[in-house]
């Protein structure tokens, strides 16, 4: 099954990490992305850019409304994610806890719904 | 019919019953491990279930019950197919099952025991807590949402809700059914035995309904279950032990005039002894490398307790310990609480009332029946009549149980004259 794992957090705190280097990725990150394409299990994912960084667009009575800032403001923002394929719950669990974000955000694990006929 | 005629019909129905619940629910366990699909499963089966419910005690058990229930099932499946001619997303299941029947059909006797698989599929960290003993108890043993919901104290619309949406989950969140891995093992096994039990104490201390009695058997039956599946788990045995010390006593908890009789001063005649030595085997059986869990430490207490009235003699010391180390695992304001009874009885009330301090400000326990009764119980000993009066009653106030509320009075009416 496919999972999406959301990684949620204060961004303040995500912005702040001191290890980032130019590609935005820390020695962490790095080395949990090694583990996931070893285990075969990444299918994709990406860092998000802050909330400040965010449009929000919405179409209502044909007409398209736009504004500056996420959907709704909240304590803990998305920073980023991946999609992994695994055999199940417990596997997608295993990779959220292996997450270096889930030591100070949460990971949330949404499977994903198959809309394409493989 | 005689009395006997009917006692005797009544236990061969039983019978039956009892061998239709465990093959429906193999072969749930086994069809909704295939397919992840348990509501898909139980609907499969369903019919097929109801029919042996009322056929079995009449026309006797079939020799091979799990084949009778395949071969039902599989007819009303081929007939559902064929009736649903638009092709749906939901057929897509339905075909998925109905071959799933079809193949089981053809070897019904190498169907394996997923059993377990379910009961940690339902039991799951990533189900509800409050939902698990349910789904256990209708996936495993095929009881209606209504009977459920009679032990839950839930309205039955909303426990059948609650069980569609968390099969539901169980299968849109990809929870898988297996015994999960030695690290993984004890935790999650805990979860079982924990809805297991959680399901026994609705039925032993909620008195009055019909199926709440039947809800402790059923548990039993689990616990019974769990232990013959993973025979080298010690928590499993323990908390079969637990359940079984507590069974011993069933008889002995109410007197003559319905009243709640505390353990101390039950008739140790009445305590059931066949039930005593399971326990007390099992529980050795399982301490054999050292008690490791709660339920097995509870256990102890229980057999403690036993061999304090059957050999007269008290041994409070050995009690206070083993509720030592159970806080110590727990830190359970109810074993605090517990805990606390005991120490009355080694080191007087004033301790006992001081051990308890801590939990003045728990709220949890401002609305326990029990720490009420408890507090009342050791300030009566401290001399604190009024004190006591007042925690008795705040305890009549919090039970629903007039066999408990019976008791109270007395004990207010003892205070009062002495």
């Amino acid at each position: 099954m496919q999972y999406m794992l959301l990684i949620m957090g204060d961004e303040k705190l995500m912005n702040a990490a001191t290890e980032v280097d130019d590609t935005g990725m820390s020695a962490d990150y790095a080395a949990y992305n090694a583990a996931l394409a070893k285990a075969g299990a990444i299918r994709g994912g990406e860092r998000l850019r802050p909330t400040s960084a965010t449009t929000s667009v919405r179409v209502r009575d044909k007409k398209a409304v736009v504004l500056d800032g996420p959907y709704t403001e909240t304590q803990e923002q998305l920073g980023g994610f991946y999609i992994i394929d695994v055999p199940s719950l417990d596997e997608a669990i295993d990779w959220a806890k292996k997450c270096p974000a889930a030591q100070f955000g949460t990971i949330e694990v949404r499977p994903v719904w198959p809309t394409r006929r493989e | 019919m005689s009395d006997s005629g009917a006692a005797a019909q009544q236990s061969a129905e039983r019978a039956a019953a009892r061998v239709a619940r465990e093959s429906y629910g193999r072969l749930v366990a086994f069809l909704a491990a295939r397919t992840r699909d348990v509501a898909g499963a139980e609907d499969a089966l369903g019919e097929a279930f109801a029919a042996a419910l009322r056929m079995w005690p009449v026309d006797g058990v079939p020799d091979n019950p799990d084949a009778w229930l395949l071969t039902v099932a599989r007819r009303r499946q081929t007939d559902a197919i064929r009736r649903r001619q638009t092709r749906t997303a939901g057929e897509v299941h339905v075909k998925l099952i109905a071959d799933e029947i079809e193949d089981a059909s053809q070897a019904p006797d190498a169907i394996p025991d997923r059993r377990l698989a379910l009961m940690f599929a339902c039991a799951h960290p990533a189900i509800e807590r409050g939902m698990r003993a349910p789904l256990i108890l209708q996936t495993i043993l095929g009881m209606t949402a209504e009977d459920i919901s009679a032990a839950f104290l839930i309205p039955p619309a909303t426990m059948g809700q609650r069980l569609v949406r968390a099969k539901a989950r169980i299968k849109d969140a990809g929870i898988p059914f297996a015994i999960p891995d030695p690290e993984d093992l004890p935790e999650r096994l805990e979860a079982v035995l924990d809805a297991v039990y959680a399901a026994f104490t609705k039925g032993w201390s909620e008195i009055g309904d019909e199926v709440v009695p039947a809800m402790a058997d059923e548990a039993l039956w689990l616990g019974r279950l769990i232990v013959s599946l993973l025979p080298a788990e010690p928590e499993a045995k323990g908390m079969l032990a637990l359940m079984l010390y507590a069974e011993s006593r069933r008889a002995a908890r109410r007197d003559a005039t319905g009243a709640y009789v505390p353990l101390e001063q039950q008739d140790t005649s009445l305590w059931d002894d066949s039930s005593i030595r399971l326990a007390e085997a099992l529980l050795r059986e399982a301490n054999r490398a050292g008690p490791t869990g709660r339920y097995q430490l509870e256990a102890a207490i229980q057999s403690a307790h036993t061999a304090r009235r059957l050999a007269g003699q008290d041994n409070w010391r050995a009690i206070v310990a083993l509720y030592d180390h159970l806080l110590a695992r727990t830190h359970s304001p109810v074993v605090v609480l517990n805990r606390a009874v005991a120490l009355a009885e080694r080191d007087g009330p004033a301790a006992a009332l001081l051990a308890v301090d801590i939990l003045d400000g728990d709220r949890r326990m401002q609305s326990y029946q029990p720490y009420w009764a408890a507090i009342g119980h050791l300030r009566g000993r401290a001399g604190d009549k009024e004190g006591a009066i007042a925690a008795l009653t705040a305890a009549i106030g919090l039970t629903a149980d007039p066999a408990v509320r019976v008791y109270l009075h007395a004990r207010i009416a003892a205070l009062r004259d002495g």
